[in-house]
């Protein structure tokens, strides 16, 4: 009679299972503005499904409401286009149900920070295994232009006609501070890239979530080109690699150090600041890495070093933006930690192995009880 | 004498000759400071009742505050509990003994003792302090005021004090607040309760603290022991056991109602079950009691607020598992537009409304049955979703698996309304045997373990099974089957998004005629009394027992009276319509201002009257017994 659901295996790579983008399509016409940035998503997304080997029927995707909430309609996989803001609620409990899926959260910034934020911040801290996809195009497109929790300060738009006067919240940030397990941002013009974030973050057993920077035509057009046009992406991002040195710039020729009070700076590459062997160990030190690393500290004798563990960095680096700073996209968070729902089905195993399975009539039979005969 | 075969025989025996009187019914009120134990000292006092073999109704009385000022007015915690040797479906209107710990509970609980009754205070918490704490100018111990009760003064605390004095690991405040277990000690002296079964729970309670165990069977005991030496009453009383329907029999509150009918739900339709919820009172207690059933393989989900806590139910139910969620008033506020997006899509959800007192927070701590409209239509356009209601404690139990039955067969919502009066209360529940229960009928999910499912090509998510208009519930993880659902408009049986207006005006009716059509599930209500009596009551939920006792009652005083009582409030029973238009005069009763009434006066056009009253507490019987008169006379 027992249904308990398995423990998680099917997530793994299956390699026998060969699927293509194709696969993931559905035969819903898509119903997006032409030139919407939820296509390259969809397209990633679709691309990167395949790749995982993990079978169609094991995909769950929920979403809550905005344009990138229709995005369940146009994959064939299962899928739930949920109420505003509940999506990652919805996802908790199908993971709940049966933690042998792929669940995915697609929520824009206005479904997933503003109506749904505590949800959000709930899964997140829960470390529920869910990949949570964020599209941010920092406006209300379905509701027609009005500001979203991430529109800039002193946006002017349908809601804000002489500018908005609210501070805007920092997606990263915030799943950092809720404690996701894993934290990327990738950028919808990035195909690449994003392929490879969103494969990342179906990889990760707990909490994935993906920023995705993602332009609306219609109601925001362009609110990320100062760093995504093509002629100036090398010098305007800087891709945040585990292990790697923070390195930039076409000729990567910049690179991002700690300067005093734990600020973090910009240091043209080659400029000879090589500094002394003593610095090199401080800089060594301060980055926690470790002495193989440490040759490749090339030019600059402080650039940092990615560590996607160290939760610390990751904060600061969080607030980099242009024009001051290149936008950082990539891994800022990797870690690993028990997902939620596999430990609620551990528990359940466990106690049911100390008391074995429930049996109604002992529960009925329980405590104190009397006869009545006839 | 000696007829009081049911005690037992550890139980000190009562040392001289006393005249015990045999009564048929009882009712005890424990009242005293929230600090004073009274739930606990009304619990146990509850659970040797059911031993004794007594029918037995019990309604915890108490504040919203957790502790407010000692000695305080809105302080005061109250336990009432009617036992009795037939079938009684009321913890009593009023009491014949009051016990009172403190001149707050004997100012806020005098008006629920009835004439003559007997008062036993304790004495020594009548203090110029606590006087002036509960706003008397005398004490009333001393004025004459109490002068039509039987008043018995113990100085409890000091000899609760006296008694354990030599147990030194104990501090002083620690020995005083034994002194609720010297009044249960007296109060199963007045009604030969036995001990063992009271001095069994304090040893599993403070099995860790020997010297909490030997301090409080001691106290218990000495009470017991004071009312037989100091001859304090002149009459001790006995009450047969009840003659029930033969069976086993445990004494549950509602909670526990609810707890084992979920349970038995899940084993009999094989799903798991999924119960999210956020804390409100008065429902968090089945949050808590089903966390202790993992070994059932419940999930128990505790959510980041109301809303979280029913759209992961949805979520479950989606998967496959049984999701429910349980909530109060507020609450069901909450998730009402989650509620309709399982209406939208169609999937089985089980949403528990443990009721209570008021508008917004109102009166967290006191009983209603207010939601029933809410329930009806509290969700934006037409969103149909079946409601039953808990009559009782053991009610709970076969109302939350009829409901789940309902959910999975006809792929829906279901709202049960159950309250605070019912699930903080206890009574009798005949222990069922699981293999008496049949298993669930599983609706259209049996198509794909059938291998049916493809009607016509692929598969379609919003095709209906003929006889229910149930949809198929096919769970992520069932290959070629890949669907998806929503809270949007779909198409006619494809599923698919629709803006299309025919179709959106079928779906609506599709949607009513599938509520409408688990009519054909419920049988037709039991009249009670003649179906030809001249009043007809009908009534719905925990206002079942003192409308039964009303009832009960006037029949026997040769009135003409009859009642009908409503387990299923959506849809309503189709044979009720007949029985409303046969009766010469319809009274609906309910603890809110009209509910139900309106729902009866618009569907089938008849002029039933009200009963409305909504003071927080329950109905007691002798204000129904004087509508019934009232109604009978004016007829």
């Amino acid at each position: 009679m027992s249904t308990l659901p398995n423990v998680p295996s099917s997530t793994a790579p299956a390699p026998a299972l060969k699927l293509s983008r194709k696969d993931f399509q559905s035969d819903q016409e898509i119903r997006w503005c032409p030139g919407c940035g939820d296509y390259s998503i969809l397209n990633a997304a679709t691309t990167a499904f395949a790749q995982l080997g993990v079978p169609r029927e094991k995909f769950v995707v929920v979403s809550g409401i905005g344009c990138s909430s229709r995005f369940p309609y146009y994959v064939n996989t299962y899928g739930f286009h949920g109420i505003h803001g509940r999506a990652p609620a919805i996802a908790t409990g199908i993971a709940l149900a049966n933690p042998d899926l792929l669940v995915w959260v697609m929520t824009g910034d206005g479904d997933g920070l503003s109506i749904g934020g505590n949800h959000l911040l709930h899964a997140m801290r829960r470390n529920v295994n869910l990949k949570i996809v964020l599209f941010d195009n920092r406006i209300y497109g379905l509701t027609k232009g009005q500001y979203s929790p991430t529109s800039e300060f002193g946006k002017v738009n349908k809601s804000a006609p002489f500018g908005t006067v609210e501070r805007p919240v920092d997606p990263i940030l915030l799943a950092l501070a809720a404690g996701a397990t894993f934290v990327a941002r990738s950028v919808d013009v990035y195909q690449k890239h994003m392929i490879e974030m969103l494969r990342r973050a179906a990889l990760h057993k707990g909490a994935a979530f993906l920023h995705v920077f993602q332009n609306c035509p219609i109601y925001n057009d362009n609110a990320f080109t100062d760093f995504t046009e093509k002629e100036i992406r090398d010098d305007r991002n800087i891709e945040l690699v585990h292990g790697q040195p923070l390195v930039f710039g076409k000729n990567k020729d910049q690179a991002l150090r700690m300067g005093s009070g734990h600020r973090i700076e910009v240091v043209p590459m080659g400029s000879g600041a090589r500094g002394s062997a003593v610095e090199r160990e401080a800089s060594r030190t301060r980055n926690n890495l470790s002495p193989t690393m440490e040759g490749r500290h090339d030019e600059a004798s402080d650039v940092l070093h990615y560590d996607a563990t160290d939760p610390a960095t990751a904060y600061l680096l969080a607030g980099l933006k242009p024009p001051d700073f290149p936008m950082p996209i990539g891994v800022f968070r990797e870690t690993q930690l028990p997902a939620y729902e596999e430990l609620v089905h551990r528990q359940i195993r466990d106690i049911t192995e100390k008391r074995g399975p429930g049996d109604l009539d002992r529960v009925f039979g329980s405590g104190d009880t009397w006869d009545v005969r006839d | 004498m000696d007829s009081h075969p049911q005690a037992q025989t550890q139980t000190p025996r009562v040392a001289r000759k006393i005249e015990r009187k045999e009564v048929r019914q009882v009712t005890v009120r424990f009242a005293g400071d929230s600090g004073d134990g009274i739930q606990v000292t009304g619990g146990q006092f509850t659970n040797v009742t059911a031993i004794a073999g007594n029918d037995l109704a019990t309604f915890p009385d108490f504040p919203a505050e957790i502790r407010a000022p000692a000695g305080s007015l809105p302080g005061v915690s109250g336990f009432q509990i009617q036992f009795s040797s037939y079938d009684i479906h009321t913890p009593g209107d009023a009491a014949e003994v009051l016990v009172i710990f403190n001149p707050a509970a004997l100012k806020t609980n005098l008006n629920r003792l009835s004439p003559n009754g007997t008062l036993i205070v304790n004495a020594d918490e009548f203090t110029d302090k606590n006087l002036e704490r509960a706003e008397y100018k005398t004490n009333p111990l001393d004025d004459g005021s109490l002068a039509g009760y039987r008043v018995v003064k113990i100085p409890m605390t000091s000899l609760t004090v006296k008694a354990i004095e030599d147990l030194n690991s104990i501090s002083h405040k620690d020995r005083e607040r034994c002194r609720n277990f010297f009044a249960l000690g007296i109060v199963c002296w007045l009604y030969n309760r036995p001990l063992e079964p009271i001095e069994r729970w304090i040893r599993s309670k403070f099995s860790k603290s020997p010297e909490f165990v030997e301090a409080n069977s001691r106290v218990l005991r000495t009470g017991f022991n004071f009312a037989d030496t100091m001859e304090l009453f002149q009459v001790a009383y006995e009450v047969p056991p009840a003659r029930l329907a033969p069976g086993k029999y445990k004494n549950i509150t509602g909670t526990t109602g609810l707890a084992y009918g979920l349970l038995t739900a899940s084993q009999k339709s094989g799903l798991q079950l999924v119960y999210c919820s956020y804390p409100i009172t008065p429902a968090s207690d089945l949050l808590h009691e089903l966390s202790g059933y993992k070994h059932f393989g419940v999930v128990t989900m505790q959510a980041e607020d109301e809303i979280a806590a029913v759209n992961a139910a949805i979520g479950a139910s989606f998967a496959g598992s049984l999701g429910i969620t349980g909530t109060s008033g507020p609450g069901l506020a909450l998730k009402s537009e989650a509620v309709n997006l399982a209406v939208m899509t169609e999937l089985p959800l089980l949403v528990i409304d443990v009721q209570r007192a008021g508008p917004s927070t109102g009166l967290p701590t006191k009983t209603e049955q207010a939601d029933l409209l809410f329930a009806m239509y509290g969700r934006p356009s037409e969103s149909p979703v079946p409601i039953l209601a808990t009559a009782s404690a053991s009610d709970c139990f076969d109302v939350v698996i009829e409901a789940a039955r309902i959910a999975v067969k006809y792929m829906t919502p279901v709202i049960v309304l159950t309250d605070l009066y019912t699930v903080f209360g206890a009574e009798p529940w005949r222990v069922r045997q699981s293999k008496d229960i049949p298993p669930f009928e599983m609706g259209p999910r049996k198509w794909i373990e059938n291998g049916r499912g493809h009607r016509n090509g692929p598969f379609h998510p919003y095709d209906r099974d003929e006889k229910t208009l149930a949809r198929p519930w096919v769970v992520p993880g069932t290959a070629g089957f890949e669907h998806r659902i929503g809270g949007l408009e779909k198409g006619h049986i494809h599923g698919n998004i629709s803006y299309d207006p025919a179709n959106h005006d079928m779906m609506v009716r599709l949607r009513a005629e599938k509520v409408a059509r688990i009519a054909q599930d419920i049988p037709a209500p039991e009249i009670f009394g003649s179906a030809d009596a001249r009043l007809l009551i009908v009534g719905w939920g925990s206002t079942f027992g003192p409308i039964r006792t009303a009832v009960e009652q006037s029949i026997e005083e040769g009135l003409s009276v009859a009642q009908v009582h409503l387990r299923h409030l959506n849809p309503l029973p189709s044979a009720l319509e007949e029985i409303l238009r046969r009766a010469p005069r319809v009274l609906v009763a309910e603890n809110n201002l009209g509910q139900l009434r309106r729902l009866l006066r618009a569907d089938y056009l008849v002029d039933a009257a009200g009963y409305n009253r909504i003071t927080g507490q329950p109905f007691t019987v002798q204000e129904l017994k004087q509508e019934i008169r009232k109604h009978l006379k004016a007829n």
